[in-house]
């Protein structure tokens, strides 16, 4: 009888610790995270304050990032993809070298730009103050913001000339590092691995099909373009390829990657020109890679 | 027994600020919010007036500029109408009525359950850049008409300064009557967008109604610029052509500009020129359709603003208003004017304030002054038919997600126009009305 009971308190007092430990650990989560609205954003001369947008984050925003900015917002279960989870601090859209924090211009070009093949709109209607503070508010979501700096922004040299030769080596380095196993041959997204692809959280995501002329997530311009390979899309499978690409070939993949697309520009006219077929190269690889 | 009903009141008062003040979830037109995911309060400062996402999202025919504006996003179970009811309680009086059986006036008071109509509403787009609205809506034995009815070719030659509508539309004005947050009987709608001087017989220069014509309409990439220009059948917004060959043009331009952490402000302009029949040909008797003459000129002109000041903002509009002679003396030409006959003038202005609480709570005040500044006729009292209207009220939408919008809405106002009683006193009205506003 007394083992019994000593049984029975050991599993009460085990149970009151367990509890207590988790009452006392969502306090401090919510005590750090009131803690974090004191978070700033700096954008050029602006300052933004996350206390000034509480009152925007929940007009705008709360639907699908949520209350507490983890992505599980109301409307969440209807969209695909699925909005961000802001208390991780990975962020696809950066000018930072991977697995790094973003800078706060990025967020805030994020937040005016939108992001295509998403359901997140631009909201330049907003203010750049307004856009100021979302981005500090967003930043409070997650200790990342305290414990890390943002990383070092990746340099983007100078464009080159745009010449033939380039273009051929862009069709090169797309064959040598294999981006045609995600985006496919001809880069339509449709690579030997595209169907398997999933994101940090296991939820598929497709690679971008270049034929379909939509904006790139990250950006529309060139130098976009380029920031998009060399510092990856973190939280995607899309790595950064600054350690296997030279700023130079780098650019000769941003001269190839826009021939593809159905748009006009000189790169399509060019690869015309010099009779360079998409996949032509990459058409031989899975055959060369056997 | 007092005690237990002053807690039954305190209970009722305490739950009334609950509900008053819970507001944590909020949402808004729910077609176009399904479509795209979004909350109400994405689009609406509070619904249905739009905020300046809202505002960009309609001057781009409807289209947030992504890939989710073609048709082909929408999901198959989606469907693109939303229905709009407003069941209330009101209480409406009027102070001096003529009464037959005292063969005086008397105040006549009457209150009771009601429904405001119905509203069915479908917009969007056919294909990219192709965007329509249509708006049927009912009066409270469910005879329906056309509010809207327009289709509009977006962005043309890839610029956002050419977009093209056709059909009957809401004049381009920044501060909407349509998208009003009032609803009560003497405080519903803008006095200014409907002032016809007493005596006066034009019934066409009102720019809050819909109009049948054509817009071209231009606006910045961020939409902080706006133009646009309108010509319409001088019908006031009938069907068919009932009037005589006329026409009125209407012109609007605003721009908006950034005043640090007080938020985006806009100021505009508006005109509205045009000619309408006074007089029409008959046969039998009867006026024949399209059989108008005798067209005389009418303008509206005014500045408008809206003002944000944290969670206060304000709507200003100011107006001058003219009709010719014919029309402010009721005389159709080319019959003679009464002697000393002049164009009747007007100027007036009002000003809406809002406390947006939070998306879901908003507070109402509107005060609006209109004042004839000429008579048609001279010798007329020159203040007859000048206008005092206040409105207060607030709505709360308790519920306010992606799918569905629902509104408490409570409102007082009170109106008083000069000399109009049947003894040739003041008139004065008032409203209250107990509210719901369904919206899905």
């Amino acid at each position: 009888m007394r083992r019994m009971m000593l049984n029975g308190s050991l599993v009460l007092t085990a149970l009151v610790t367990i509890a207590l430990c988790s009452l006392s650990w969502g306090q401090a989560t919510k005590a750090e995270e009131d803690q974090r609205l004191g978070m700033e954003s700096h954008i050029g001369k602006l300052t933004g304050h996350a206390t000034s947008a509480q009152g925007n984050y929940r007009r705008y925003c709360v639907g699908c990032h949520g209350e507490l900015g983890d992505g599980e917002g109301e409307n969440a279960q209807w969209l695909e993809p699925k909005p961000r989870n802001f208390t991780l601090g990975i962020f696809k859209c950066r000018s930072t070298t991977t697995g790094t924090l973003p800078l706060d211009s990025d967020l805030f070009d994020t937040i005016g730009r939108g992001l295509d093949s998403s359901n997140m709109p631009s909201w330049n209607p907003l203010s750049a103050q307004e856009r100021a503070d979302l981005v500090a508010y967003v930043k409070h979501f997650s200790a990342r913001f305290v414990t890390e700096k943002p990383g070092t922004p990746i340099e983007i040299p100078k464009k080159p000339e745009l010449t033939a030769e380039r273009l051929k080596a862009g069709q090169e380095v797309f064959q040598r590092v294999e981006c045609w196993k995600c985006h496919g041959p001809t880069g339509m997204g449709n690579g030997p691995s595209a169907a398997t692809l999933t994101d940090d959280q296991n939820r598929p995501i497709a690679p971008y099909n270049f034929h379909d002329g939509k904006r790139f997530k990250c950006g529309t311009t060139d130098e976009d373009l380029y920031r998009i390979f060399m510092t990856g899309l973190d939280g995607t499978p899309m790595p950064s390829w600054s350690d296997n690409i030279k700023p130079d070939e780098a650019w000769d993949l941003v001269f190839y990657l826009r021939s593809l697309q159905p748009m006009k520009s000189k790169e399509k006219e060019l690869a015309r020109q010099i009779g360079l077929k998409p996949g032509a190269a990459a058409a031989a690889a899975p055959a060369a890679q056997q | 027994m007092t005690s237990a009903r002053n807690r039954f009141a305190s209970g009722v008062l305490l739950a009334s600020i609950f509900l008053l003040f819970a507001a944590s979830d909020a949402n808004a037109l729910p077609a176009f919010a399904r479509k795209y995911g979004l909350r109400c309060s994405a689009c609406h400062e509070a619904w249905p007036m739009l905020n300046y996402f809202g505002q960009k999202f309609k001057d781009n025919g409807y289209q947030l500029m992504n890939d989710r504006d073609a048709p082909i996003w929408q999901n198959n179970g989606y469907w693109p109408v939303t229905i709009r009811i407003t069941p209330s309680w009101h209480r409406e009086s009027t102070d001096k009525v003529a009464v037959d059986q005292t063969g005086g006036q008397q105040r006549i008071t009457s209150h009771g359950f009601d429904v405001g109509g119905l509203d069915l509403l479908s917009g969007g787009t056919l294909d990219k850049n192709l965007s329509f609205l249509f708006v049927l809506s009912s009066d409270e034995n469910a005879v329906f008409h056309f509010e809207s009815v327009n289709a509009r070719f977006d962005n043309l030659f890839g610029s956002p300064w050419l977009n093209v509508k056709v059909g009957k539309f809401e004049l381009d004005n920044i501060v909407s009557e349509k998208r009003g947050l009032t609803l009560s009987g003497s405080g519903g709608g803008f006095q200014l967008y409907h002032f016809i001087p007493i005596g006066d017989s034009n019934f066409v220069g009102q720019i809050g109604d819909n109009q049948f014509g054509l817009e071209w309409m231009g606006h910045s990439a961020n939409d902080r610029t706006r133009i646009s220009a309108s010509l319409f059948n001088s019908s006031d917004g009938n069907v068919d052509l009932p009037g005589s060959n006329s026409y009125t043009g209407f012109f609007a331009g605003s721009q908006a500009f950034e005043i640090g952490k007080l938020g985006t402000q806009r100021v505009g302009f508006y005109a509205m020129v045009g000619q309408a029949p006074t007089n029409t040909l008959t046969s039998g008797g009867e006026p024949i359709p399209g059989g108008g003459f005798g067209n005389k000129t009418f303008s509206r002109v005014g500045f408008n603003g809206i003002f944000y000041l944290k969670k206060l903002d304000f709507q200003v509009v100011t107006q001058h208003g003219s009709d010719d002679a014919y029309f402010g003396t009721a005389t159709a030409a080319p019959d003679a004017l009464p002697g000393g006959a002049r164009s009747a003038v007007w100027n007036g202005a009002f000003v809406e304030t809002h406390y947006v609480h939070n998306p879901q709570l908003v507070f109402i005040q509107r005060s609006e002054w209109i004042r004839m500044s000429q008579q048609a006729i001279p010798g007329t009292p020159s203040n007859l038919g000048d206008i005092d209207n206040y409105v207060f009220g607030y709505r709360y939408m308790p519920t306010m997600n992606s799918r569905a919008g629902f509104a408490i809405h409570n409102e007082y106002s009170w109106i008083r126009q000069r000399g109009t009683a049947p003894d040739g006193t003041d008139l004065a009205s008032s409203s209250v009305l107990l509210g719901f506003d369904f919206d899905f």
